[in-house]
């Protein structure tokens, strides 16, 4: 049974039901046998590929266990409108509610606005290169089309931004980085932004450093398939995208012309004597219809694009970490040649070049780990996103049919 | 004796030999004094009888369109299509029908059929033809006469307009109109023969009554601005209807993509696959829906529509009323003013300026003998004139009172017809939420197989 805090993101309607082995919530407890450490990156030594799967493993099935074993709840909720004189904005509430010790209080409750956001998730690209991060709402609107503070934007984004929490709650390496830390406790997080702590992990300090311009001999097969998997799906979201937003346009412009009609049969009923009343009766289900339509097209405007959209950013921001992780494989395979081709006996390789491996068998065990897991979840939020569509329109449907038979035709 | 609504196979009640129920529709026979030729339908004319032409049941069909190519009266060749009217008379013993009648007929000879019955038979709301040219269309249905799905509705429309006219007392005892239904070869010349052109009212004078008139009957007046009313209302509602069915095609076209996308993206997934393939497949089953939900929306249309033709037929018997009323003002007012110059000649006072007044005072008084003389041609002319107004009066009443009854029985049609099709048009709404509650309900569970 999900957490009444838990957010749509572990919303299982129907399906999902695979149940984790009991020795696997057996590793869920944290200690020194856990991989994951505070700051996100791997400990030193133990960069062996055996510890990364078994890593594998432990990351795969986080999000099959019940909210019963969570010890992380974040809630977004609560937009209130602040008028400065330089600026207006909107903050939105942040609860927290843990027993990590990570985290000195069990709860938290702090206002944050979009740049802070914003700057979360800037410092986790940085901090976790290898790891996909999930996507924002989109930063810029355009002033004049769309209303920054209507009721209905507000909304949307309040759910973009609850989601996007939800998703690095539910990260097993993400959900311990300091800067999520920072992000839901701090009082003031203008002073953290101001003192720009570089709270990189070891991790992200080695990725940093990788430099472009080595060129990639091959692409391993299930990393090629990612990218091309990637591209096709970033596609066929787009073709979804404009086709919605096709199906909503049309239902507006015959939305448009029901609301003239209805009203002729009213003044037609106004002449007549034994008709006034079926139709009257024709007029008020045709208005019925309107508000019905009105309903679903403001529904699938606010709750279906968004997650479309979402997700289209989603896989460019993945893109971005695999050109990353070929940039890091592109090097290891450059120095590794380098050193090859020197014809010194050495018995065994330079250090360098062994952390550009370690680096590279990381980067891939991190970011294998972690597309399994989005696999996964695009695979429910896709699931209920249709879902959901599907039921706007029975609801729609059924809603414009109960008005004739109420009518007594 | 009314009917229901027409439908294909209708058939009509044997009217008995002899004139109709005076009270229902009112053949033209007088109420009081003038009781001469008993039975005289409309203004007279050899083409009318009171017999009856049917003596069994009858089924009217006009069952199949065919395209011709022929040659005009300008002697160039032009492509119309005929229709082919079937009259089948039914046994009264086991109910077979034989065919009786089988001729073809085009468009042009409905509209003089309907022009003569207008001439004959005004006070009568004489039943419309479908539209000549296609009107009120949107996108996907085409304005062009010659395409199939405008010849099958006017197919309907031209069956449905003769079914009107034999289920109606007075008309379908009218000679031409058996005559278009069994003579195929020189109809046309028959109707012409009638000369009824030569006694339609012109419309300019019509256009003069109906703005010089000054007691007309209210019950004309209010039935005239009914008419317009319902003309202008109807008219809106065609047109946004129209508009509210090219967007409901676009909103169930779109849905179309869904299928193939959902194809494509299903490609590329694994467990996802099969619930998006066959979702899409249930959105192009969506999609496809709308074209048989229209057409049948299409029918309702041409329902009212029919109605819409009827506003002008109601406005023609107000329109003759008032030409006919007008006239016996224009009669009255002539005789009282007869009458006043025969006074004064007969007392010598002159209130009315006449021009023999003028020139008799300027050169001189008439004598007694030419006195005597002109007010014995205008005791004539008044009584001539009396007698007139006499017989004009009891025509105009006599119009009145059949055009009303006939009014009476169009209502009482009108609404039985209209509240029909709206419950029907409501039936299909109906029917189309539930084909989607079926379709997206079909979708849903695929999507749950995601």
């Amino acid at each position: 049974m999900p957490h009444p805090l838990a957010g749509s993101s572990s919303e299982e309607a129907v399906g999902g039901d695979s149940t984790p082995s009991p020795d696997l919530l057996m590793a869920r407890s944290f200690g020194d046998k856990d991989l994951i450490l505070p700051n996100g990156g791997t400990p030193a030594g133990t960069s062996s590929p055996a510890s990364s799967s078994s890593l594998l493993n432990r990351l795969q099935l986080d999000d099959d266990i019940d909210g019963e074993t969570r010890d992380l709840f974040v809630v977004v909720d609560d937009p209130k409108k602040h008028v400065c004189t330089m600026e207006t904005y909107i903050t939105y509430r942040i609860t927290t509610k843990s027993t990590r010790v990570e985290f000195d209080l069990p709860e938290y409750s702090v206002r944050r606005r979009y740049q802070d956001f914003d700057w979360l998730r800037s410092k986790l690209e940085e901090s976790q290169p290898t790891h996909l991060i999930p996507p924002l709402p989109e930063k810029f609107v355009v002033k004049g089309v769309v209303d920054r503070f209507s009721e209905e934007f507000v909304e949307t984004r309040r759910k973009a931004l609850d989601k996007f929490l939800k998703r690095i709650t539910d990260h097993p390496v993400l959900s311990f980085n300091e800067h999520f830390n920072i992000f839901l406790t701090a009082k003031d997080l203008n002073i953290y932004k101001k003192q720009g702590i570089a709270l990189l992990t070891r991790m992200g300090e080695s990725v940093k450093h990788v430099t472009g311009g080595y060129k990639l001999r091959t692409r391993p097969l299930e990393f090629a398939a990612i990218g091309d998997y990637l591209d096709t799906f970033a596609l066929k979201l787009g073709t979804i995208d404009r086709i919605a937003q096709r199906i909503i346009k049309e239902e507006i412009e015959y939305l448009v012309e029901l609301r003239e009609y209805g009203p002729v049969y009213s003044t037609w009923s106004a002449l007549e004597g034994e008709l006034a009343e079926p139709l009257e009766g024709v007029s008020a289900c045709i208005g019925n219809c309107s508000t019905a339509l009105e309903e679903l097209t403001d529904d699938m405007t606010e709750d279906f694009l968004p997650v479309l959209r979402e997700y289209i950013l989603y896989s460019d921001s993945m893109k971005s970490v695999l050109k990353k992780r070929d940039q890091v494989q592109a090097e290891y395979e450059a120095k590794l040649e380098a050193v090859a081709l020197r014809k010194e006996d050495r018995p065994k390789v330079p250090v360098d070049v062994e952390k550009c491996q370690d680096r590279m068998e990381c980067f891939n065990a991190d970011l294998k780990a972690d597309m399994e897991r989005w696999q996964n979840n695009k695979r429910q939020d896709f699931r209920q996103l249709l879902m959901g569509m599907a039921d706007k329109n029975i609801q729609y449907y059924e809603k414009v049919m109960s008005m004739p038979n109420k009518t007594g035709f | 004796m009314e009917q229901g609504p027409p439908d294909p196979e209708r058939q009509l009640q044997p009217a008995p030999l002899e004139p109709l129920g005076r009270s229902e529709a009112g053949l033209g026979v007088a109420v009081d004094e003038e009781a001469e030729g008993a039975g005289e339908e409309g203004s007279g004319g050899d083409t009318m009888t009171h017999n009856n032409f049917w003596l069994k049941k009858i089924e009217i069909s006009v069952s199949e369109a065919e395209k011709r190519t022929g040659r005009n009266a300008m002697n160039m060749q032009e492509t119309y299509t005929a229709y082919l009217i079937e009259t089948r008379s039914v046994e009264h013993t086991d109910g077979q029908s034989v065919l009786t009648d089988s001729l073809w007929r085009r468009y042009s000879e409905f509209e003089l059929l309907r022009n003569y019955l207008l001439v004959y038979y005004p006070h009568i709301v004489v039943p419309p033809l479908p539209e000549k040219r296609a009107e009120f269309v949107w996108h996907k249905l085409s304005a062009d006469n010659m395409d199939p799905d405008f010849v099958e509705r006017r197919r309907i429309g031209l069956e449905n307009f003769l079914l009107r006219i034999a289920s109606h007392p007075i008309l379908c005892r009218d000679k031409i109109f058996y005559l278009f239904l069994t003579q195929e070869g020189n109809w046309k010349e028959t109707v012409n023969e009638t000369g009824f052109q030569l006694k339609a009212d012109s419309r300019l004078k019509a256009l003069n009554a109906t703005f010089r008139v000054k007691n007309p009957d209210k019950r004309f007046t209010d039935l005239k601005h009914y008419s317009d009313e319902l003309q202008s209302v109807i008219s809106h509602l065609l047109r946004v209807r129209a508009r509210v069915a090219d967007r409901l095609y676009g909103v169930y076209k779109v849905h179309g993509n869904y299928g193939r996308v959902f194809s494509e993206w299903s490609a590329i997934e694994k467990e996802m696959g099969d619930g998006l393939q066959s979702a899409g497949h249930h959105m192009d089953v969506y999609a496809s829906s709308i074209d048989d939900i229209l057409e049948d929306e299409e029918h309702y249309a041409d329902q009212l529509k029919e109605y819409l033709f009827y506003a002008e037929a109601l406005r023609a018997v107000c329109r003759k009323h008032e030409l006919m009323q007008y006239d016996l003002e224009i009669a009255a007012q002539d005789l009282a003013s007869k009458k006043q110059q025969c006074e004064e000649l007969a007392t010598g006072t002159v209130r009315t300026f006449s021009l023999k007044g003028m020139t008799t005072k300027l050169f001189g008084q008439e004598t007694p003998e030419q006195r005597e003389a002109r007010i014995k041609v205008l005791e004539e002319q008044i009584n001539e004139g009396e007698q007139q107004l006499k017989s004009k009066n009891l025509e105009g009443r006599e119009f009145v009172k059949n055009a009303w009854a006939d009014i009476e029985r169009f209502k009482e049609q009108k609404n039985r017809d209209l509240k029909e099709a709206l419950i029907s048009y409501a039936v299909m709404q109906i029917s189309m939420c539930k084909k989607g509650i079926q379709v997206w309900t079909n979708a849903k569970e695929c999507f749950s197989k995601m």
